[in-house]
């Protein structure tokens, strides 16, 4: 690339020694890519276990609750929590993506869109967490 | 392995006439199929975790009463099959993207393969095998709707 090409991809010069600041590396852009990883190899991680404990209902209903038990242990609970914000953050996200590719404006617009996501993230983790904390919480009661 | 990386919208340069683009395929299917995944999935949690008691209503007799209907058994195995290779193949474009040694990346890409073969044919024998009146269930566990032996 030559230095003028290059130099149009940056937007702020500094005289430190970290690497100067591009459209891309540091800004929404990258940090929802980052997300978008994390959350989606956790989701698919739970996948594969989740395939197997469901199998178990084709086993017996004793094999079938014995593993549904551990799932209402409060820290289990807690980590359901944490999967269902991950998957949510990976929805919302991945609607931002699509919009970026087929919607004439998306790219415009990532930057807010990446904002969008994180409200409606957070209004759905205040939806989820709270009911879903309550019932592990209060299981056996 | 030197890779040449093109300047921004350089035109594509079609060398595979004829042969399937399966890139992009794949990028297409992670598309339309996230859409179709994320209403199934929150539709999923919806029902599973949010009505009545959430979690604490889960048990045997809960998916039982489930797959016990055409309805819940497709959105299932339909959701199975979108997620697992949606899963698979965003795995795939990870390895890709770290597993710098060749015979490393063969390795998990093939682990990646046949974890996804194997878990959608054991899901799809799970819920359309699965009968909510086995005589294998203990008569006391017995469903409601279930005939009397």
């Amino acid at each position: 690339m030559t230095d003028q090409a290059s130099s149009t991809l940056t937007t702020a010069r500094s005289s430190s020694k970290r690497p100067a600041g591009t459209l891309y590396r540091g800004n929404t852009g990258m940090w929802s890519w980052v997300l978008h990883r994390i959350t989606g190899v956790s989701i698919y991680f739970f996948l594969l276990v989740h395939v197997l404990d469901t199998a178990m209902i084709r086993v017996s209903p004793q094999a079938y609750d014995a593993v549904m038990s551990t799932y209402k242990n409060p820290i289990m609970g807690l980590g359901e929590t944490a999967l269902v914000i991950a998957i949510m953050f990976h929805a919302f996200n991945g609607i931002r993506i699509i919009l970026i590719d087929f919607w004439s404006k998306g790219a415009k617009y990532q930057r807010v869109m990446f904002w969008i996501v994180i409200a409606l993230w957070v209004i759905g983790t205040a939806g989820f967490a709270p009911i879903h904390l309550h019932n592990v919480f209060t299981e056996g009661q | 392995m030197s890779t040449i990386i093109e300047a921004p919208r350089t035109p594509r340069v079609r060398s595979s006439k004829g042969r399937i683009n399966w890139e992009k395929w794949g990028w297409l299917y992670m598309r339309l199929s996230g859409v179709l995944l994320l209403i199934l999935i929150f539709g999923h949690l919806f029902v599973n975790l949010v009505l009545g008691q959430g979690i604490k209503e889960i048990d045997f007799a809960f998916v039982a009463g489930k797959y016990a209907t055409p309805f819940w058994q497709w959105w299932d195995v339909i959701m199975l099959w979108l997620a697992m290779i949606h899963g698979s193949n965003g795995m795939r474009t990870i390895v890709n993207d770290y597993a710098g040694n060749r015979t490393v990346r063969r390795v998990l890409l093939g682990g990646i393969a046949v974890a996804a073969v194997v878990l959608i044919v054991l899901g799809t024998l799970v819920v359309f095998t699965f009968d909510p009146c086995s005589t294998l269930i203990p008569a006391d566990q017995a469903l409601a709707f279930c005939p009397v032996p």
